[in-house]
């Protein structure tokens, strides 16, 4: 018997298996490309997307009748706290990173981002905050304090177990990859555009992007300190926000909070929302968008005007006239360029050839509500009407009529718009119809209702209401859950729509919708390199000028400006 | 003949309910704010529907080649000067109303009541009349009064929808805000600010009384607790004693507890718990025997009390007039 082992070596000729070889799953937890890390974004947002509307639906059935036992007082608050942070931070946010991630390189003709490991790195540590946050359930207790953790409720003394202190934690994390991606954006786009391809030529989309990659330098690092304080708080012992320290340390945690809390609106609907809709609204209306600059230019204020509005949200902390009459006047003057895009994307249709594929059908259910979103929004920057609202129901429907009326709105629209290009097949067109009308009226019927209950006088963050003695508040609750069901099953049709169309959806080819940004130059899906060849942008539109050499934009552009002077 | 539209009207009254200057003047502003609001979403909602039904693609036949227009200045100036304009005025209705519910300025004013919001109930201190009560707040009516509002421990807000503004109780922070009853009534408000698990039932309740009621009242407040008279209520005062409820309970003269409301005359309020439950014996019985399930989290601990106990100390407290 022989001591030795016998070891197989590999048959000389073949190569040893590697990460890099190997395909499928590893290839995915290994790559740098940026197309597949937006697609994990995406993924990963869509994922947490359904984890979230399962705790809004808990939510729902909790408020369905008076006195519902179904959840106590300390679940409902655990559920609230992590359905608004869930909501934020997992999912409205990496959508966003994901459709940036994966379209910008594409759309300034690059074939990579700037930091390929970076941008690799910034999806990892968002997904690894995630968790983090969510290993608060197992390791004893959710975060209870709302999405905002006002201190002191947030305070060790207050809530001595772990939820906050991991939620504090996940979101550092999580702000540490956005503040990450943000920097790659701006250095891509700087450093990487298409020769030839002046800021003037940017497809609005990048636009959007670009500026809004400097929000998030702005906005996290304020998040992120003062996540670090409360944390040193809770952990350590320090006394950023104690109370007994004197001054309104109370007030400081709330100002930070919302440095970062408003240009995060902004954040989130910049390039998911505004971006998207001029992407989309040119294209199925088969005409330039109506006023590139002034979309563009607005942009600029919104970006400028966004880190000036925070006081909106501490109208009645007793700051006096002098600061409520200032930030109202600054609330009042965002609204200005925000309307300005919608009157431009109304216009943009108008003696178009409008088609109404269901990414369209998105983008116009958009118009409708982010203009209600935005203009119950204004209602907020009306301060004695703040005095009246603040902390009710209304909030709670303006926030989701700009988050879910604005930025899924918008969203949707993009992955009915780019799934053409993410796999190579178009997504179901009528199941599409049906997600699009399940979507647009269960989501109306749900939270239309909020606006009512805020004024009849409902708070926000009530786990139950019977005992306030008001009327109509069964009711309209009733109506709120039931037509949640409709909102959530068109989630499920969306799905479906998804695993139906990878197998059976139609071969979508280069560019299904005739499209003109540099993104449907490439075969759909793009091999790993996007480009070998590109054709020069010398407008905003380069896949005309491709396409139409006897008239292209540049031309008509610079003979349009001289007839203008 | 519109009889059908009872309900709807009813529906709006309940949602404008105004019993004071200030409320009226906030919901007058946001009815202006709702014209124009309406205003923009019709438009807005026309201007698109004329558009897609008006410029539809109209299947394979429709060969149209729409004019690649880039837009229109003069188009666009107008929709940035319009919104401009409409938002200066609102601008200057806003800080006009702000000023005429802030008015007078209160610098240096004694305030007719200091509220300090707790987890989860409301003490009312009187410095005037040097009352202390808690729960529920007795006004005189058609008088514009100063309320300063802090907190003893996390954020509240103070909010009695049909009286006006509402404002944050922040610990360490002394806030203002002018109360003012139009009517005789009883007004129902609720802290408006996610204060731990029991914020929904941290319920407030106003009592706009006539200047004839509200001394009344304060008189009764004012006096030491009734003097337990039969066997039950002196075992029930016993009670109160032997298990230090006066460390945190203040009832006068037998204690001065601050953490916890005020008893000296809790059998005369109409309810319980800062308004969720209406003051009865059997209510109070059952705070006493089940007050962790009557209220998760609540701070007041649970003692353990026999049957017998629950019985005299609830007699001596619905005694308390």
């Amino acid at each position: 018997m022989s001591s030795f082992l016998k070891i197989n070596l590999p048959e000389s000729g073949t190569a040893l298996p590697s990460l890099r070889s190997v395909n499928g799953l590893l290839n995915w937890l290994t790559t740098v490309d940026h197309k597949q890390i937006g697609i994990m974004y995406l993924l990963s947002g869509f994922l947490f997307l359904f984890v979230g509307m399962a705790e809004g639906a808990l939510m729902r059935i909790q408020l369905i009748i008076p006195n519902n036992t179904f959840l106590t007082a300390f679940e409902y608050a655990h559920l609230f706290s992590m359905h608004g942070t869930n909501m934020i931070f997992m999912v409205l946010t990496p959508i966003m990173l994901g459709f940036v991630t994966y379209n910008l390189p594409l759309m300034i003709g690059a074939n990579e981002m700037a930091f390929p490991r970076l941008n690799a790195f910034s999806f990892w540590v968002f997904f690894l905050g995630a968790l983090m946050v969510y290993f608060s359930f197992l390791a004893g207790g959710a975060p209870d304090a709302g999405w905002f953790s006002y201190v002191p409720l947030s305070d060790f003394f207050y809530s001595p177990n772990k939820g906050i202190s991991y939620w504090a934690l996940g979101i550092l994390t999580m702000g540490i990859g956005t503040t990450g991606a943000a920097l790659n954006f701006i250095v891509t786009t700087l450093t990487l555009r298409n020769k030839g391809m002046k800021f003037t030529h940017f497809p609005l989309f990048v636009w959007m992007s670009f500026l809004n990659s400097f929000l998030i330098l702005g906005a996290f690092p304020v998040l992120n300190s003062n996540l670090v304080m409360l944390l040193f708080d809770r952990l350590l012992g320090t006394h950023f926000y104690t109370i007994s320290t004197g001054g309104d340390t109370a007030l400081l945690y709330q100002n930070l909070f919302w440095i970062f809390g408003h240009p995060e609106v902004y954040i989130l609907i910049l390039p998911t929302g505004f971006g998207i809709m001029s992407e989309v609204f040119p294209v199925f209306s088969r005409k330039p968008i109506f006023g590139y600059g002034f979309v563009a230019a607005s942009s600029v204020a919104i970006m400028l005007l966004s880190f000036g509005v925070w006081g909106h949200h501490m109208f009645t902390v007793g700051y006096g006239t002098a600061f409520n009459a200032f930030f109202s006047a600054t609330s009042f003057l965002i609204a200005v360029p925000t309307g300005i895009k919608v009157f431009n994307w109304a216009a943009t249709m108008w003696k178009g050839s409008v088609r109404f594929t269901t990414s369209m059908l998105f983008a116009l259910a958009f118009l409708v509500d982010f203009t209600t979103g935005g203009l119950s929004g204004v209602a907020f920057a009306v301060v004695p009407t703040d005095w009246r609202l603040h902390n009710t129901y209304f909030v709670v429907a303006h926030i989701h009529y700009v988050f879910v009326g604005g930025v899924i709105h918008g969203a949707m629209a993009g992955v009915y718009y780019w799934f053409p290009k993410f796999t190579g097949r178009m997504l179901n067109e009528k199941i599409g119809k049906l997600n699009f009308w399940m979507f647009f009226i269960g989501f109306n019927l749900t939270f239309f209702v909020f606006h009512f209950l805020g004024l009849l006088g409902l708070p926000r963050r009530v786990y139950t209401y019977a005992s306030y003695g008001m009327p109509y508040l069964e009711i309209l609750n009733m109506i709120s859950t039931l037509s949640a069901s409709i909102f959530i099953g068109s989630f499920f049709v969306f799905l479906y729509n998804i695993f139906y169309s990878l197998r059976h959806g139609k071969i979508a080819g280069n560019n299904p919708w005739d499209a003109w940004t540099l993104e449907w130059y490439t075969k759909s899906p793009p091999p790993p390199k996007n480009f070998n060849t590109v054709p020069m942008a010398r407008s905003a539109r380069p896949l005309w000028d491709f396409k139409h050499p006897e008239d292209p934009d540049w031309k008509r552009e610079s003979k349009q400006k001289k007839e203008r002077l | 003949m519109l009889a059908f539209l009872d309900p709807i009207k009813d529906f709006f009254l309940q949602m404008f309910q105004a019993a004071s200057p200030q409320e009226k003047e906030i919901n007058h502003l946001f009815l202006y704010y709702n014209i124009l609001g309406l205003l923009i979403v019709i438009t807005v909602t026309v201007f698109i529907l004329i558009g897609i039904i008006k410029y539809r693609y109209r299947g394979p036949g429709d060969n149209r080649a729409p004019e690649q227009s880039f837009g229109n200045i003069r188009l666009e100036l107008l929709w940035t000067i319009i919104p401009l304009f409409a938002v200066i005025f609102f601008l200057v209705l806003t800080i006009r109303t702000m000023n005429r519910i802030n008015n007078p300025s209160v610098g240096g004013q004694a305030p007719f009541v200091v509220i300090v919001a707790h987890q989860w109930w409301w003490e009312f201190h009187y410095p005037g009349n040097d009352v202390i009560t808690a729960g529920e707040l007795h006004i005189p009516v058609n008088q514009r009064l100063l309320m300063r509002i802090n907190s003893a421990d996390v954020i509240h807000s103070w909010w009695v929808p049909p009286l006006g503004r509402k404002t944050d109780a922040i610990p360490g922070r002394d806030n203002y805000q002018w109360i003012d009853a139009d009517s005789v009534g009883e007004y129902k408000g609720r802290c408006s600010t996610f204060c731990g698990a029991h914020h929904s039932a941290m319920l407030i309740s106003v009592f706009a009384q006539t200047e004839n009621d509200f001394s009344t009242w304060v008189a009764n407040e004012k006096k030491e607790a009734a003097t337990p008279t039969t066997l039950s209520e002196i075992k029930g005062s016993a009670i109160f004693q032997a298990k230090c409820c006066g460390t945190c309970h203040t009832i006068r003269p037998l204690s001065g507890g601050r953490v916890a409301p005020d008893l000296t005359h809790i059998g005369s309020r109409t309810t319980l718990l800062s308004g969720t439950l209406p003051n009865t014996l059997s209510n109070m019985k059952l705070w006493l025997k089940e007050t962790q399930k009557v209220k998760m989290g609540a701070h007041m601990p649970n003692f353990n009390l026999s049957n017998e106990e629950i019985d005299n100390l609830s007699d001596y407290m619905e005694a308390l007039k």
